[in-house]
């Protein structure tokens, strides 16, 4: 029987440490690893299984873009258990992929590397200089084919996940690019740039069927003439009817980060635009968001602290404090944990399973 | 308005003529005076030594600048790129700039030991800590005094500003007298009406000038005061200044000199001061704002930095195309660089302890650098050097002897602040 979600009794499960604030996190498709970006340009892989922490060595800049082939293996969902496995409060019940994935991971000197994410120690297997300045993300296609990225060179480009040859380059953004998704049909993609403008693309084709706005998204502060924007976190529903986007909106400030984090939700049918807030006065960006199989929203980010924000339609009906700003947040498969990347070098694993209710007598 | 590729606008800010005139004005017998039918401006240009400031407001990172530390615990995600001095690296937003190197020196050891804004910004522009009971001149005012010649037409001392309107800062020249004050140009763009209007011809002009002076003289037989003097003197060197408005035209420039300096406001402002400096104008400042980048610091260094970089580059070929680099002083300055331990909104805040301040032009040893910080930049540990060195070094190389005296009241003040000196290792 499947374990029950209850996202309102959210609650930290296992604390990974490493040495340097964190970037990014994303499980692998099988969710038995986590995987980490750190600010000392390093990937760090946690084993949930084992406990093991293993550094993945290649990048020479920040890392902000990780993307997994995608595997038939159905992730098991983690569980809360005592902690004589080693790992503290969490443990794992996954089914491990019979063969090893690929991982994509992308940096601040516009540099993919390729990696095998399943091996003992992972090596970087191909590199390749994606853009002319940041590569700010990278996503896989549902197939497995394609690896998209995207950067501060205004561009998309598409690669081959089985030899890094490039495919496409997708011209027309006039920003740096911040975010990009594979639509889960494998037809069509997104791109997000600072402005909040998200370009469609027909990827048969390689035009732009159409753009949505969450120009929200965007400020260009008059005082101190800068503009800050952009999807910090972008994701599309497991079913491919919605997309998410977050950021910062309201700015009042850019270089203080005065602003609200925001999550700007599209109907990917008609196009139409949704904006979903915190319901209590937050000042922060968001950094991560997905679309929980079990139809609600969550997003993270922060400020000083951090927040989780969960949302059933249009309603912010539950949050999570978090005690370091989250700087990304990843969805564990099985949709029963999530994880932030935190500022401290910590990341915290939650757990969204029902508490076990103790029997009766 | 044309912007840099991130930018997307903002409100135009002309100067009016009221308020221009108002700022000649107030310089009375100083910033316009000694007013004659000069050489032309070129000759004079190349008569003696001028000055430009580039002043980064808010703070501009060094470890974004003048002194990375890629791949340290507070390098932040850029690299170091090679100069085009081999050994010198300075960070990967400055690629235009990089080239430059052979024109250029940098000061790494800068302990300022002032985090606050407005006291750093003094700091540096004074080469002293405020004190009480005086105000010194800043560094504008003393360079026009001892580098004018006296016979300039443009006020000695400019400020380009990145919006606003136009003002007089009188206080900037403090002991040293309205005469040397800077006059502020908002977004710099020339006065709105400098010119005269297209529907008044140059004979309605003309009589309406005779008008003026005729009433004038008249007051003046029966109520003639000091400052009826100084009012008169003042509108005529003020119509001088208009005379010569063509200097505050940079659409007089070649358009692909302009496309070099870039197309937006920072290329256009810097532009602007190249030109007055070639009219004869002793000292400008240019503002770029903003770098105060408690969050976020590298994307917004990207974006400033982007803005600065290729201008600036395109600044020092165009001197030096023209022969004038050698007699120009270019200082590259914030009021202090920032911290470099990464904040946990990705931002940088205010630091004084260890920065750097780059320069260019006349009177160095091009292509050097002096100071030392440590590996991951939080610690001057060679050559630490404050304000009052600064001060010093830039008044060297323009030729002048930092340590004699002013004489405010009959009182001798030090032009520089004598517990510090200058720092030869990167004078010529």
């Amino acid at each position: 029987m499947a374990a029950p979600i209850d996202f309102k009794q959210t609650r930290v499960g296992l604390e990974l440490k490493h040495t340097s604030p964190l970037i990014g996190c994303r499980f692998d498709p099988s969710g038995r690893y986590l995987f980490v970006s750190a600010q000392d340009d390093t990937l760090q892989r946690f084993d949930l299984l084992t406990g093991r922490k293993t550094a993945m060595l290649g990048h020479q800049s920040w890392v902000r873009g990780i993307a997994f082939s995608p595997t038939t293996a159905e992730a098991g969902p983690l569980h809360l258990s005592p902690p004589a496995n080693g790992l503290g409060a969490l443990a794992l019940v996954a089914a491990r992929p019979a063969s090893s994935f690929t991982l994509v991971t992308g940096d601040y000197h516009g540099k993919l590397i390729w990696w095998d994410g399943a091996a003992d120690t992972p090596a970087p297997v191909r590199t390749v200089l994606a853009h002319d300045g940041w590569c700010r993300a990278v996503a896989m296609s549902s197939d497995g084919k394609t690896v998209a990225s995207c950067g501060n060179d205004h561009l998309v480009k598409l690669w081959s996940a089985a030899d890094g040859k490039p495919v496409r380059t997708l011209e027309g953004h006039d920003s740096p690019v911040y975010n990009v998704a594979f639509h889960p049909t494998g037809s069509r993609l997104v791109s997000c740039d600072l402005k909040g403008v998200i370009k469609d693309w027909d990827l048969s084709t390689g035009k732009v069927v159409r753009e949505l706005d969450a120009k929200v998204l965007h400020k260009y502060d008059t005082g101190f003439r800068a503009d800050i924007g952009g999807a910090r976190g972008m994701a599309f529903s497991a079913d491919g009817a919605t997309l998410a986007c977050t950021g910062i909106t309201n700015v009042s400030n850019a270089f203080a980060g005065i602003g609200n984090p925001i999550v700007v939700q599209f109907d990917w049918k008609d196009g139409k635009p949704k904006q979903l807030k915190p319901k209590e006065a937050y000042q922060g960006t968001g950094w991560g968001v997905a679309l929980h199989p079990a139809g609600f929203t969550i997003a993270a980010g922060g400020a000083a602290n951090g927040r989780i924000w969960f949302w059933v339609g249009d309603e912010n009906v539950h949050k999570v404090d978090v005690p370091v700003n989250c700087h990304d947040m990843a969805v564990h498969p099985s949709g029963t944990a999530l994880a932030i990347a935190g500022h401290n070098g910590t990341a915290i694993i939650y757990t969204m399973l029902a508490a076990a209710t103790p029997a009766k007598k | 308005m044309d912007h840099c590729k991130y930018a997307c606008g903002t409100a135009e800010h002309a100067v009016s003529r009221r308020s221009f005139l108002g700022a000649a004005a107030a310089g009375v017998t100083g910033v316009l005076g000694g007013f004659t039918a000069a050489a032309s401006a070129r000759d004079l240009a190349k008569a003696g030594k001028r000055v430009l400031t580039i002043f980064l407001s808010g703070g501009v990172s060094q470890l974004e600048t003048w002194d990375p530390k890629p791949n340290t615990d507070t390098g932040g995600p850029f690299r170091a790129i090679p100069t085009s001095v081999p050994g010198i690296h300075i960070s990967e937003l400055l690629p235009h700039t990089a080239k430059q190197m052979t024109r250029m020196a940098i000061v790494r050891g800068v302990n300022t030991a002032e985090d606050e804004h407005g006291r750093g910004a003094v700091i540096m522009l004074t080469g002293r800590r405020t004190e009480p009971g005086i105000e010194y001149p800043h560094f504008g005012a003393v360079a026009a005094k001892l580098l004018g010649t006296g016979k300039a037409e443009l006020p000695g001392h400019i400020q380009i500003h990145p919006g606003g309107g136009g003002s007089f800062n009188k206080q900037d020249a403090a002991f040293l007298g309205p005469r040397y004050a800077s006059v502020v140009v908002g977004d710099g763009k020339p006065p709105a009406d400098l010119f005269r209007p297209a529907g008044l011809t140059t004979e309605a002009d003309r009589q309406r000038e005779e008008l003026r002076q005729k009433l004038n003289s008249r007051f003046a037989k029966s109520r003639r005061t000091a400052m009826t003097e100084a009012y008169a003197e003042s509108y005529d060197q003020a119509a001088k200044v208009i005379a010569r408005g063509d200097a505050f035209d940079v659409t007089k420039e070649d358009p692909k000199l302009a496309d070099k300096y870039g197309r937006h406001d920072f290329g256009r402002h810097l532009l602007l001061a190249r030109r007055l400096l070639e009219h004869g104008v002793t000292f400008v400042n240019v503002q770029h704002t903003n770098y105060d980048t408690h969050h976020e610091n590298f994307d917004f260094h990207i974006e400033q930095l982007g803005e600065f970089d290729q201008p600036f580059a395109a600044l020092l070929d165009d001197l030096a195309d023209r022969g004038m680099l050698d007699s120009t002083l270019v200082v590259v300055m914030s009021e202090f660089g920032r911290t470099p331990r990464i904040n946990h909104l990705y931002g940088r805040d205010h630091w004084s302890k260890a920065w750097s301040v780059a320069l260019a032009g006349c009177g160095l040893k091009a292509g050097s650098v002096v100071g030392k910080t440590n590996a991951n930049g939080t610690a001057v540990t060679d050559r630490e050097v404050n304000g009052g060195h600064l001060f010093h070094t830039y008044l060297r190389a323009v030729g002048q002897d930092p340590t004699k005296n002013f004489y405010p009241n009959d009182r001798p003040v030090p032009i520089a602040d004598p517990k510090a000196s200058a720092i030869t290792e990167i004078l010529a």
